[in-house]
């Protein structure tokens, strides 16, 4: 199936803003699941609020537009309920790691079978510029006009802390590394974690003299570097990207299968 | 013996009819008084192959019940005040969205922390106004096991011809005393089944375009018609739109379909209604009381009734303006401080006529709290 | 397999917002805004079909589309029009 049988056409052009990474994720995502060869029934997207949680509407799966910061936890019902199904969540970095944090150490501690998208771009967009939990210490936003004060999230280490069986980072720079570690993070059996560096040029971007789209790009280009490089040994300050954690765990929906065994009970037919 | 008799809590009769509903997904959060409704299910379920999963909370819970009624599961949570509270916002997303699904609240003192492990009934208000917007909500209520069983059964058929989620508002008496209860047979009592649309794949399904009779034909998630779900004032295919003709239409349609079915929905119980002179009104544990009492002075010959309401909201304005139009005295029997009196007052003419029995002391309110308002209401030193 | 062959960039203007991602990381050049700020192919005998204006567009409106070169076993190569 083509890239572009997976979208709503007539939702496009989308309301995303000109340059906005988040297009560039979802030109990633629909290439991952294209080259995995899956149906378009086998996957439930399921999103929150913010920009990012927009996603949903554009492409052609089964789509679950929640509240915001429930996303993982909507999905949590979806995935238990019909195991067969592939959920990919992607998140905005507030909507996973403010209003959704519980929900989101929680879904990695379960060790289900979720794919979780944190679509980082530093900022609330949809609100206007306000700063996220992962601005990060001295940056501006439209809450934050004389600087932030308020430290970020390491997205990979809470991940792995919490318990995610896989952890992975990229950015919209490395586009079609974004479309791999997409490809492998569905594929893992387990709570998957892939963080995105993504630009808002329109709130962060200017905000905080980053330029445009293509010089934030630049930026990710410039200081991201693979996991364990030369270049990261040299410059302890570069973020490092690629597959972190991959762990076999056993998956909560297995599990659960197995208590049903232990109850007498049948597990129900799949589709 | 009859194997049909059980010695059990209500919160046990609650999970034994949701089963012979068809309950197949729980999601809930440990929280006094509701916690037996938990526990039961997490044994009982994966026992008929259906799922129970404890959350990270309240909110967690509510959310992975509609998640999971979206797959084609009968589904339900159990809570109390303070988690109640926490699920409002994804019960308005269960109303906009047109998901069926149930939700418990055994009902302590509140508000905030209040009394853990008292009786109260001060979310009866919640339960209709607790989300945000405009809406409207189905809440019903009991005040012995056997009505537990019938009403929460009736809660899940309500759910699904709806598709709107059903507060079941009992309290901590009910959910925590035990008596006698008779198990119902299967096929004893009707049960309605999760309308699937007959819209072949490959043709254009509109998730959200009544059928002329108001209800709406659903789709699992995972079947043939790929469709969007949304908070947002959506479309008749579930996209967003601001469209005011739109808003407009679906907002009707979200009030419409329950307010103009009050009388499907409505249930209720009526001891010695014919001749009454003053009209008790009352739900729940407090029933119990106000029933005793109203037995009593019929044995001494006063022409006392009881209305008992099982369904609060919808209110049964019509209902119970016709139980109260000969009634010389009315009297609301709540545990609060008269969220039932208001729409009875609405409801009764005229409203001077209307009185309240009620307490707010964690205390289970008794037939001699009852009498001591009925001596002040009639005037006689009794 | 041999080398793609450039047949056409193909251009959503509807879908275009004129970001310039695609001008900016082009390779060769390949790529200009034009005056209604849409990205438009001005060098396209430049273009060495590396995609990589399409993979990072996010409004999706670039696809490059390639003369259909057949691999070893004969088949078609997916990438071309939709």
């Amino acid at each position: 199936m083509a890239v572009k049988d997976y979208i709503r056409k007539r939702f496009f052009p989308h309301m995303w803003c000109p340059g906005c990474g988040h297009g560039i994720v979802l030109n990633a995502l629909l290439r991952a699941v294209e080259q995995l060869g899956m149906s378009k029934n086998e996957i439930v997207m399921v999103s929150g609020i913010g920009c990012s949680s927009r996603i949903s509407g554009y492409v052609d799966f089964h789509t679950l537009h929640t509240i915001h910061g429930r996303a993982l936890a909507f999905a949590t019902g979806v995935k238990l309920s019909r195991p067969e199904l592939n959920l990919i969540v992607p998140m905005g970095d507030g909507d996973a790691l403010s209003i959704g944090g519980n929900h989101f150490i929680h879904a990695a501690r379960r060790n289900i079978d979720i794919t979780a998208i944190v679509m980082n771009n530093r900022i609330y967009g949809m609100t206007g510029g306000q700063y996220s939990p992962l601005s990060g210490y001295g940056t501006l936003a439209t809450t934050a006009p004389y600087k932030n004060i308020d430290h970020d999230f390491d997205v990979v280490d809470l991940s792995v802390a919490a318990g995610a069986s896989f952890v992975a980072r990229s950015t919209t720079y490395h586009v079609r590394h974004l479309a791999d570690i997409i490809k492998d993070a569905v594929l893992h059996e387990g709570f998957s974690v892939v963080e995105v560096l993504s630009q808002c040029p329109t709130y962060f971007g200017r905000k905080n003299k980053m330029g445009g789209a293509a010089e934030m790009m630049e930026l990710f280009k410039k200081n991201t570097t693979p996991i364990g490089s030369k270049a990261k040994k040299e410059n302890p300050e570069l973020t490092e990207r690629g597959i972190f954690v991959r762990n076999e765990i056993p998956e909560y929906c297995s599990e659960y299968d197995k208590i049903i065994e232990k109850a007498g009970g049948q597990i129900k037919e799949r589709l | 013996m009859n194997k049909n008799i059980k010695f059990i809590q209500g919160n046990e009769a609650c999970v034994e009819a949701a089963l012979y509903a068809g309950l197949d997904f729980f999601a809930g959060y440990p929280i006094t008084p509701s916690t037996e409704v938990a526990e039961h299910l997490s044994s009982r379920l994966p026992q008929i192959g259906g799922k129970f999963i404890q959350m990270e909370d309240e909110i967690a819970s509510m959310c992975a019940i509609i998640g999971a009624s979206l797959t084609g599961h009968k589904v339900m949570t159990a809570t109390s005040g303070p988690g109640f509270s926490l699920m409002q916002e994804a019960l308005g997303y269960a109303i906009m969205t047109e998901i069926p699904c149930v939700i418990v609240n055994v009902q302590r003192g509140g508000p905030s922390t209040g009394l853990p492990t008292s009786v109260g009934q001060g979310d009866v208000g919640q339960a209709l106004w607790g989300t945000h917007g405009d809406h409207a909500i189905i809440a019903l209520t009991a005040s012995n096991h056997q009505d537990v069983f019938d009403i929460t059964v009736h809660a899940f058929n309500m759910a699904e011809t709806y598709r709107t989620p059903v507060v079941l508002l009992f309290d901590e008496v009910v959910g925590h005393m035990r008596e006698r209860f008779f198990m119902p047979e299967p096929g004893e009592l009707p049960l309605v089944e999760r309308l699937r649309t007959s819209v072949k794949g490959g043709v254009d399904y509109h998730p959200y375009l009544p059928r002329e009779d108001g209800r709406l034909p659903m789709s699992d998630f995972g079947a043939e018609h790929r469709y969007n779900v949304t908070g947002l004032f959506h479309d008749m295919w579930g996209f967003p739109s601001n469209n005011p003709g739109v808003v407009h239409g679906l907002i009707r349609h979200l009030m419409d379909k329950i307010n103009n079915n009050v009388h499907q929905i409505t249930r209720f119980k009526e001891y010695y209604l014919e001749d009454a002179r003053t009209v008790l009104i009352s739900y729940g544990s407090a029933a119990r009381s106000a029933l005793h009492v109203v037995e009593n002075r019929r044995k001494r010959g006063e022409r006392l009734g009881l209305l008992e309401l099982q369904s609060l909201w919808p209110f049964p304005f019509g209902l119970v303006r016709k139980k109260c139009a000969d009634a010389r005295y009315v009297v609301v029997v709540e545990m609060n401080m008269g969220q039932i009196l208001q729409p009875v007052r609405m409801a009764v003419d005229p409203p001077e006529k209307v009185f309240l029995a009620n307490r707010i002391d964690g205390v289970f309110i008794n037939p001699t709290d009852i009498r001591n308002i009925l001596r002040l209401i009639q005037g006689k030193g009794m | 397999m041999g080398k793609p062959k450039l047949k056409e960039h193909i251009i959503n203007r509807d879908w275009c917002k004129g970001c310039g991602i695609c001008i900016h990381f082009c390779p060769k050049s390949v790529l200009e805004l034009d005056e209604q700020d849409k990205a438009v192919a001005v060098r396209p005998e430049d273009c060495i079909c590396c995609r990589l204006c399409e993979l990072r567009c996010p409004d999706l409106a670039i696809e490059v589309e390639t003369e259909e070169p057949k691999d070893e076993a004969g088949n078609k190569e997916a990438g071309s029009k939709n």
